[in-house]
Parts: C-alpha cells; structure tokens; sequence
C-alpha cells in the first residue's frame, strides 16, 4: 500500500493508504479529524470542503495520494487555540448555522473567498457558493456570515 | 471505486511511457469528472497517470495574437489571467463561469477538453474561437478535435498538451445552466475573427456544435437582430428530464442572440 | 431579567462545536472492532427474487458476515412497523407486510435484500457487488395514476387496486348543497409535487451488542431515539427496553425524514448480535436518495363556492395520495389528519369536503416532510383563493380579509375537527403586505414590462396546527403512540443546572433556547445550564421532534418541570429564612420573604437540597430534580402571510424571486434570532418544492432523479434574502404561550411562489403551470 506524507493543519502526518483512498477518507478515517463531512457522492455538496496549498478544493474529488507533500487545511485547523477564526466567529454571529453539517465546508470555502476579495457583494457571495449546499438555513445568514467575516479578516490584516 | 495502482508522472514523456504501460491506464489531469467516475464504479482502470506534477503542461502564454493555455492549467488561472482577459476577455469570462470554485482550482482545460461531456464549456470557446490543440503527437484543430459524445480525435495514449487560442476581434459565451447540474443546457460561444464568424453550440446535443446558418446571418450584419426569429433545429438535440429537444433548439436561439449582443 | 433570558437572540451555545469542526454525528463515531455494512439493494421497481447466491461474495477478503431477507424471516422477528392507523369509509387502512430485508419479493427501487458486514467499507461494497441475486422482474406501477389503472401491477396482494384507504372527512351532501347556492365556482387541479427531504447529513447507524450486560446499542441519525427505541424494540427485534439503548448524536438535519424508523436501524442491531462485532453503516447520498422516505405527492380537485362579495360558501377537495411500496412509519396520518383538517385555513368557510384515496405504488415509501400535510393543504387553500379572487376581480388580500376568522372569534371552531387557539390574521396580511410594498407593485410591474419581464405578486395566508395533542385526541384517530413530552431539570449542588429533553435538536438549537427559559427562570447564568438530548439512557423518555413541537410541547414539559423545582425550592428557602412557604417570593435567582429584608440565593437553596443539614427532612426530600411530563390540552396555530414576488424572462422561462417577505404569528418567541433562522430555511424549501426540486420516476420505476445531478437543490443564488418578522397572539393553552416555528416558511412557501407565478403569466393566458415551475415548464406553457 503506498504511504501518503502531508502537511495537515501544520502538523507533518503520514499514513499507509490504498491508491483509491480519499483525501476526506485519510482525513476522517486515518487522522479522525471528522469536522470534514461527506454530504454527496457526485462532488456537489461541499460539505466536504479544505484547502489544499491555500485554495479550497473537494476533498472527496482528491485522491489522498495526490496530497503528497502538500499543505492541507481543515476546519479544525482554524482556530486558535481558543481563539476563533474570524469567519468562525462570524458564523456564529450571524446565525450562519443550523444542523452544523455542511458549516465546516461553508466556512472553508468561504475563506478561499475571502482570501481573494476582502469585501464581497452579496451576489458574489451567493454566486461563490455554487458549490456548497445547505439544506437548513435557506443561506440569507450563511451569506450574511461571510461578507462580515471577510470584513472582519480584512480589518484584522490592516489593524 | 474499485482499487488501481498509482502513478505520478514528472513529464509528459513519462506519463506516456507509464500510460503504455498499463493494462487499462487512464490519465488523471484535474480529476473532475474522473474521480466522480470512479467514485460510482462506472469505471476501473488499472492504473491511473496523474499528470500533476508535471510542470510543463501548467501555464499561460500570450504572444503574437494567440493565447496559449497548458493543459494542466486549472480554470482558475484562466478566469484570473490579466494577460487572458486583456487578449480574449470571453475565455477567461468561460473558464471563470465552469462548475463551481472547487472545480475551477483543480479541473484543467486538457481534461476538460479530452473528456469532451457534451454540456462542457470549454469545448464551446475552442470551437468558437477556431483554436488549436497540440498533443505530444501533433496538432489538431478544433473543428476536428470533438467527434461525439465523450470522444475526441485523441489516439490511444496520445497527451494533449496545450490549446491555442487565436484572439477574435469579439466575443462572448453565454449559457443557460442546468438547474440542478449547473451544466450547460445550452451554452452558445459568438465570435467574429479574421476567418469569419463561428458560433459553436455546446450542452444541445452530443457533442459541440457549429451553427452555420446563424454564421451566415451574422456574417453580413454582426447583431442580436440578425438572427432574430432564429433558432436552431431540433433535430438530433439532446432531450432529458430538464429540457426537450424544441425547448433546447429555441435557447440556441436565445444564447445566440445574447452572445452576440454581450460582443458589443 | 437576565441578558439571556427569554425574548433575546442568544448566541446559540452548540455552535462553538460546529464551526471548529468538532460535531459528533454517527458517522464520526468508530467502536472498536468495528465493522462495516452495505446493503445489497434492487435495481428493480418491482421483482421476484428468483435467487440469492452470497457464496462467492462470502469467500471475498475481509468479509464477517452476509445476511439476507431468508435469515431474517427464519428468525421469526417482526416487520416494521406502521405508527398510525386510519380508518377509511369501507374499515380500517390495508397495513402490509413490510419486512426490513425482502424475501421474496422487491418493491421499489433501493428495496433492501441482503446486508454485507465486512472489516472495511471497501470489502464491505466490493463484497455486495459478487452477491448474486437472481430477479424476475415484474411490471410496476410508478405513480399514482399508473397503480390506479385498471389492471394495474399490485404492490401488495392484500391491497386489490392499490387502495390502502378511501377516507373522507365532512358531509359531502351538506357540501354540496352550499355550492347549489353559489355565485361563483373556482375549481382548481393541483399536483402537490414528490420531494425528497435530503438533509445534508445522509442517513448513517452504528449498532454493537454488549454479551457481558445482554445490552443493544444503536447510534443512529434519528430526530426521535425514543420512538425508535419502542418500535424497533417492541416490535421488530423483540428487545426490551431496559437491555437497548439508542442514541442520537449530533444529526445533520431532517426534516421529517429522520422520524421514521428505517429497515437498516433493525438489520444492524440484529446483526450486530450475530456478529458480536460493532456494525457501522452510512448510506451514499446515491443510495439516500433511493431509501430515505420522501415527501408529498399528492393529485388534487378542489372546488370553493364564493356568494357574490366573495364571502366562502364551500369547499370540496378530492385527493389521491401516493404512500409509495410500504407505509412508513406515519405515512398514513399525513394526507388525512395533518392535511383534511387544515383545509379551513385562516377562513370562516362554513361548509368543507375532502375526500383521500391513498395508494400504493412501486416507489420509496412516503411520509412526513417539513409540514407533512400542512404544506398541502395550505397550497391547495391558498391557490384556490387566490384564483377565485383574480377570476372574480377581487384584490386577493381584499378576499382573504372577507373571509378570515375576525380576532375576536377565538378558540374557533372550524367545520374539519379543529379548535383554533389564537390568531390575527388581519395582522400579519398587513405586516407582509407592508414589507412586501404591496401598493408600489403595479409600477414595478409596468417597469418590468419595459425590461421585457413579466413581473407577479402573490400571497399565502397559511395556518398550521402543531404541537401535535393531546394524546387522548391523536389516539382516537388512529395514532399508536401518545405525543406528550417529558422534561427533567436536574440541579446540581453548587446550583449548575442540567436539562434532560425528549425533544431532538438537529439544527434548531434547543440547547440555546431551552437555556434561556431556564437562565429566566431560575436566575441562573446561561452558561451554568447544560441541555442534554437524543440518548435514551439519560433521557427519561420522548417522543422527539417534528410538527415544529419542541418549544411548544417539550419547552412546556420543562415549563412544568421548573414550576415543581421551583416549588420545592421555595419550601427549603422558607426553612432557610424560617419563614412561611405563602410568604416566599422568587425573582431573579433570590428568595426573599415577602415585606423583608430576608433573602437567599438559589445556589444557596440547591446545594442546601444536597447537604440537607439545616432541612425539613420530615417533610422534603433531598435533591432538587424534578421531571415533568406535559400532554397538551389542543394543537398549537401558528399562522401568518407570506408574499412572494417573481419576475419571468418569457424568453428563456426562468423565474427569480425578486422579493419574498414573511410575517409569522408563533405566539410567545424566545430566541428571535433562531425563529428568523428557521423561517429563512423553511422558506427556501418551500421555494425549491415551487421552482427547483421535484422527484421524477420512468414509468419503469427507475428513478429520474437520482443524484444532485438531476434532483435541484436550492443553492445560495437561487434565492434572494427575505424580509421576515413576527407578530404575537400567545398561545392560550401552554404555559409559554409557545406555538412553533420549526415548518412555518415551507407551508407557506410554495403556494406565495406559484401565486406570483400564474399572476406574472396570466397575462400571456397561461391559467395551469404545475410545481417545479422549471424555466423548460414555464416556457414550455407560455407556448403551448
């Protein structure tokens, strides 16, 4: 079986994997670091959303092979310590969850937006999220949650 | 899925070497539609060749009019290229607008292109556009490139490389997305350039598509008006639970005429 | 009052866990020696199992064991069970067998026959692909025409035709004789659209059996572990209760789907018996889509008689309603007792028929989904008021308020059954008529015009009955079970308080909200209260959450239970002040004697209860734990208006929402935020059931709509954000004038949208456009 070396929330890991093992599966099943959640199996949901080398990407729709030697970011991998993200904290702020299952995916992908655009519009937003779906809180405070915490991580940087 | 044995490739001469070596290998670009494929079993290879690491298929050059995008190139980079969006503004316009922002940081305009799904985007602008595609054989036109559904003129074992764009005088894609899939339905790519007008069609039928009686109209007069009433025939157009054939002939019509005004 | 007491928007306290990714759903917990199930599943909508050869599958790596529906049948365990009997004109429903795994015959699609238990997942599917089942496939009857046909394909030989029942409610001949009478008949048809709930979090179930305490436990994704708990072991498996144990976790959503108890829940902790190992299983979204029970699907008739200032004489509405292979859990009572008795809306319609014929076919089982019946019934009402009021020329807010039940009118007796607590409904018309700038909407139309858009506006003036109550009511129509609710506030010596609830939360946020009350009451701080859910070991018992019932049944039983706490503290604090009990006063967490200067602290008193030293003990226990169980006296109302605005491109038939806005009455509200939050949602599942989603089956059986592909899933830009708020009638009857909340937006939605869609197309003489109003469909009707 080949061996799969990572950086996973700047921790250097390694694992015995199968070739057709997903990253969400090494992630989950391997590092039991379950904030990662598999909510479809066409690479639609989202739910299952971290940063591979500082973009989001599907980690259902990656092999965990194809991960060697990168750097890998998961929901557990923002805070802290104690301290939250800010688009954490502005999740909870807003009321930007509900059941809590497609959060950690909604979170990640939209600090890859706001990464890339410190203040977006309201349609940016909703447009960016084509790839997360959210069956709960019908997305007006998930889209309220990410400009204020894309406001807040941009006043943070300048400050 | 069902296991295989992996390989990464350092070259495109040795994903060749490892794609002829497998029983039943598959090249992976971006894994987009590949690894879905696998995840439903619908697929099992043997091996599978990722073509990631292999740096001279990244990147995007403009010169002498023509842009020339590596087939590893994610469509990220193509929707954000300064230098795309100063030359060709409706390509990057069209890899900013495929799948969703997951898809656009990891899927690749090789696999897109060489996996040819009928609802793609990509195919549109490279049939629109009249580009190239170049292999580590040799170079194909895009009018020859799309043969049918999921098929392409690739040969056994033969890497695409690169597409080169040449830069229309304008352009525009417009499309009219699954609701669900966010495919095309229909997705019409308008340009006018030094050869003549192309208007390529892609997410109608099997495979993309030229509309030459749209080209004629708008070969003498370039507006939404001359191909007022026009629409494409239903014949051969593909139907499914989201749309008929007539209903995906009148949007040709439609996307057409919208192209054509978004080319100002 | 304390900052985080009652009528404030709290932060919600499960939310820490959430956003740092440290959730547990079933599927994140791993047992050790843990194995992995797949279900062997028909790829047929209706088959004889000719065969079942597991030999070659049993011989492959890493395989523990494979069961099939024989092995289940040998060992002489019951099916699954249906939770509510209706009686129909001609006697009692037509209940069928419903095995959890199948013998002999399959029935939809996704039908389960075999259950492959390997060391891996992987192993575990690998495995269930070389089972080898030989079918002789069968005609099936895939909707609710089809099964009604003349020599139609049966689903089940004890139901000839596919009637599972023919009930009726109201006198047919009284109604009619209101219509010979009328001025004006609207008749609309209506086809209540199939949905499939699809929370975010797929169905999943971890199952072990403990051989040193004879213990079964059962983690599973389920809005009721109670309940499961009673059917799966009364019924079924034959375990009593005292040796299973289930669990509910963390649960990603559910709609409705979630109740039910599930075939797979009974074949794994059955097998983990058998295999002494645990056993984990989590359905693909592939496979959800094909075993989760789905929603709605309803065929309707409806006819209203107006006099001529429109006041409503009568209503008649015939429905068919598909149940799909198998009755599921209480799939029977959602046409019938949740849908008939709506049928009044917020109306003084005097007279009213409805008629229900329900019908099995060759499809997943059918049963509650958000609203369960309420969306149907408040869909066929509102259309049809909405089309008599443009058929008739009369403004449609200006109908409604001819025909609604006046403020004063309360409790209200409506001619199907029910006893309206509070309402009104002239109020949140004129609420959602204001935010919605009503008045301003011929000018957007007329702008819309110039843009080549076809702009409507339309209303939906929905009225639920929640809280479903009182046992005695719900068990004279056929429910098996009581619907109360079980509440116990356990106080801690040093005064911290935990609340063990029946009710489960899965997104709405009991854990905030239920801390508020007791943060109000008791005086203590919110983070000193902990709100414990979904375990039936810690848990006295439950009946869960659904028909938006936790705050107004389950917040009630904690109501009750903190009227005994406080009690009780008042004696052991009129010991404390040697003062008498009548004297003593409690108000912000302080006892005082009333005229004194006396007082102490309720921390003081709790951890008095535990070191009763200085205590009554000849007449008072020690201890401050006190449950509660609270059966309702009569349903909650919610009620309240929704207006939706469209504007169409004919060109292209796709429909936006330009503007939605939504007044609610869920009499008393305690956390503002969190009620906005699950309007918001229930709004954008009611927009998808009018525009996105709707389930397509082949006239095979095969399902059309299989995957996130081809079933649409409402996404962040096919909705605008809306404007909600809420007006307040208390709730007479409980005692935090509480009515719900949970399902308001998905009863109302649907029929807001499609009113502004036929009234943004009527003007191109499109009079029916069925739901999911897909831009192929609108386009499709604006050229017919």
């Amino acid at each position: 079986m080949p061996t799969v070396n990572m950086n996973v929330n700047g921790e250097a890991v390694s694992g015995e994997v199968e070739s057709r093992t997903l990253l969400v599966q090494f992630l989950r099943e391997t590092l039991r670091l379950t904030g990662t959640h598999v909510g479809c199996d066409t690479s639609q949901c989202g739910a299952c959303v971290v940063h591979v080398n500082g973009v989001s990407a599907k980690s259902c729709t990656m092999l965990a092979v194809q991960c060697e030697g990168a750097d890998v970011t998961t929901i557990e991998g923002l805070a802290d310590g104690d301290a939250l993200h800010p688009m954490q904290e502005a999740f909870r702020d807003n009321h930007g969850l509900q059941c809590g299952f497609c959060t950690p995916g909604m979170i990640m992908s939209a600090l890859d937006l706001a990464n890339r655009n410190s203040a977006p519009s309201e349609q940016e937003v909703r447009d960016w999220l084509e790839g997360n779906i959210c069956r709960c809180t019908g997305y007006h405070n998930i889209v309220k949650s990410i400009m204020a915490g894309a406001r807040a991580m941009a006043a943070g940087q300048g400050g | 899925m069902h296991d295989f044995t992996y390989h990464a490739a350092g070259s495109v001469a040795d994903a060749a070497a490892k794609v002829a070596g497998g029983e039943d290998a598959v090249l992976m670009a971006g894994g987009m539609t590949l690894l879905p494929t696998l995840k439903q079993r619908l697929a099992q290879p043997s091996d599978v060749v990722d073509l990631a690491a292999v740096a001279e298929l990244r990147g995007i050059q403009v010169s002498g009019g023509a842009v020339t995008v590596g087939a590893m190139t994610v469509h990220d980079a193509v929707a954000n290229s300064s230098e795309v969006a100063a030359a060709i503004p409706a390509l990057a316009d069209v890899a900013g607008h495929i799948g969703d922002p997951q898809v656009r940081n990891r899927g690749t305009i090789g696999g897109s292109i060489a996996n040819n799904d009928p609802a793609a985007d990509y195919p549109a602008a490279l049939v629109g556009l009249g580009a190239t595609v170049c292999t580590d054989r040799r170079e194909i036109a895009a009018d020859d490139f799309f043969t049918g559904m999921f098929e392409t003129a690739l040969d056994e074992g033969e890497i695409v490389t690169a597409v080169r764009f040449p830069a229309p005088e304008t352009a525009a894609y417009v499309k009219f997305p699954n609701p669900a899939s966010r495919y095309a339905i229909v997705g019409v790519f308008v340009a006018r350039t030094a050869g003549g007008v192309r208007v390529a069609v892609t997410g109608a039928a099997g495979c993309v598509y030229r509309e030459t009686a749209m080209e004629a109209a708008l070969e003498g007069n370039f507006s939404a008006a001359a191909l007022e009433g026009m629409t494409a025939s239903a014949d051969d157009l593909n139907e499914d639970i989201h749309a008929s054939a007539e209903y995906r002939a009148h949007l040709v019509g439609v996307m057409a005429r919208r192209a054509v005004a978004a080319c100002g | 009052m304390p900052k985080d007491g009652i009528g404030a928007s709290v932060k919600r306290k499960e939310d820490y866990r959430f956003i740092t990714g440290q959730g547990a759903y079933t599927d994140d917990i791993d047992r050790p020696g843990q194995t992995y199930a797949v279900f062997v599943r028909s790829p047929h909508a209706h088959a004889r199992i000719a065969s079942v050869d597991t030999s070659a599958a049993a011989a492959m790596p890493g395989v523990v064991k494979i069961l099939t529906g024989a092995d289940y049948a040998a060992d002489g365990l019951g099916g699954l069970p249906c939770g509510w009997q209706v009686t129909g004109k001609d006697g009692p429903m037509v209940e069928p067998p419903h095995p959890p795994l199948a013998a002999d015959r399959v029935r939809h699609v996704g039908d389960q026959l075999a259950v492959v238990i390997a060391n891996s997942a992987a192993e575990a599917r690998d495995a269930a692909e070389a089972v080898a089942v030989e079918y002789e496939p069968l005609a099936a009857a895939a909707s609710i025409d089809a099964a009604l046909s003349p020599g139609a394909p049966q689903v089940h030989d004890e139901a000839p035709g596919n009637l599972c029942y023919d009930w009726e409610l109201g006198d047919k001949a009284d109604v009619d004789a209101a219509f010979a009478g009328a001025h004006h008949v609207t008749r609309v048809e209506l086809v209540n659209n199939r949905l499939v709930p699809n929370a975010m979090e797929p169905r999943a179930a971890v199952a072990e059996y403990d051989r040193a305490t004879r213990e079964y436990t059962l983690y599973t994704t389920s809005q009721n572990p109670h309940v499961i708990r009673l059917l799966m072991g009364a019924f079924v498996l034959q375990l009593p209760e005292h040796r299973l144990r289930v669990v509910a976790p963390d649960v990603g959503g559910g709609f409705g789907s979630k109740i039910f108890h599930y075939a797979e829940e009974a074949i794994l902790t059955w097998a983990a018996g058998k295999v002494a190992r645990p056993i984990k299983w989590t359905a693909e979204r592939a496979e959800s889509f094909v075993t989760d029970a789905h929603g709605r699907d309803h065929v309707t008739v409806a006819e209203l008689a107006l006099d001529a200032d429109g006041k409503f004489l009568g209503l008649k509405v015939d429905t068919r309603a598909n149940m799909g292979a198998y009755l599921s859990t209480f799939a029977p009572c959602v046409p019938t007792y949740l849908y008939a008795t709506l049928l009044a809306g917020q109306y003084t319609t005097p007279k009213i028929w409805c008629g229900v014929q329900a019908v099995f076919t060759h499809t997943v089982p059918v049963d509650a989904y958000r609203g369960a019946g309420r969306p149907e019934a408040t869909f066929v009402v509102e259309r049809i008021v909405e089309t008599a009021a443009h058929e008739m020329g009369i403004d449609p807010a200006e109908l409604r308020r001819r025909n609604f039940v006046p403020p004063d009118a309360f409790p209200y007796q409506t001619p199907v059954a029910l006893v309206y607590d509070s309402g009104d409904y002239e109020g949140t018309l004129a609420a959602a008529l204001a935010d919605a700038d009503y008045n301003g909407f011929a000018a957007r139309r007329t702008e819309a015009e110039a843009r080549g858009k076809l702009r409507g506006i339309g209303l939906s003036a929905y009225i639920e009955a929640c809280g479903i109550a009182p046992s005695a009511v719900v068990g004279s129509l056929g429910a098996r079970a009581g619907l109360y609710e079980c509440g116990e506030v356990r106080v801690h010596p040093t005064g911290s308080v935990t609340f063990f609830t029946g009710t489960h939360s899965h997104g709405q946020g009991h854990e905030t909200t239920f801390a508020q009350i007791i943060a109000e009451r008791l005086g203590v701080d919110i983070d000193a209260v902990e709100v414990v859910h979904g375990d039936t070991s810690k848990i006295p018992f439950g009946m869960g959450t659904y028909g938006s019932r936790s705050l107004a049944v389950g917040g009630s039983a904690l109501s009750r239970a903190l009227d005994k706490v406080e009690t009780k503290a008042k004696r052991i604090a009129a010991h404390l002040m040697e003062a008498s009990e009548a004297d003593i006063e409690f108000a912000d967490g302080q006892f005082t004697v009333a005229g004194t200067d006396k007082s102490v602290g309720f921390g003081d008193v709790a951890l008095t209860a535990y070191v009763p030293h200085n205590y009554p003990i000849e007449e008072l226990e020690p201890g401050l734990d006190e449950t509660a169980y609270y059966d309702p006296a009569n349903f909650t109302f919610p009620a309240g208006c929704h207006v939706c605005e469209v504007e169409i491109d004919p060109d292209t038939g796709a429909v936006e929402i330009v503007n939605f806005a939504a007044s609610d009455d869920f009499g008393n509200v305690i956390n503002p935020m969190i009620v906005e939050g699950q309007v918001h949602g229930g709004i954008v599942q009611g927009v998808g059931q009018a525009l996105l989603e709707g389930c397509v089956y082949g006239d095979d059986g095969q399902l059309a709509t299989g995957s996130y592909m081809d079933y649409t899933m409402p996404r962040a830009d096919d909705v605008p954000s809306f404007t909600v708020s809420t007006r307040t009638t208390p709730c007479p009857h409980n005692p935090l004038g509480a009515k719900g909340c949970g399902e308001a937006g998905a009863i109302a939605a649907p029929a807001a949208v499609m009113n502004a869609v036929h009234h943004a197309l009527a003007s191109r003489g499109v009079s029916r456009i069925d739901m999911p109003a897909t831009p192929a469909r609108v386009w499709q009707a604006l050229n017919a």
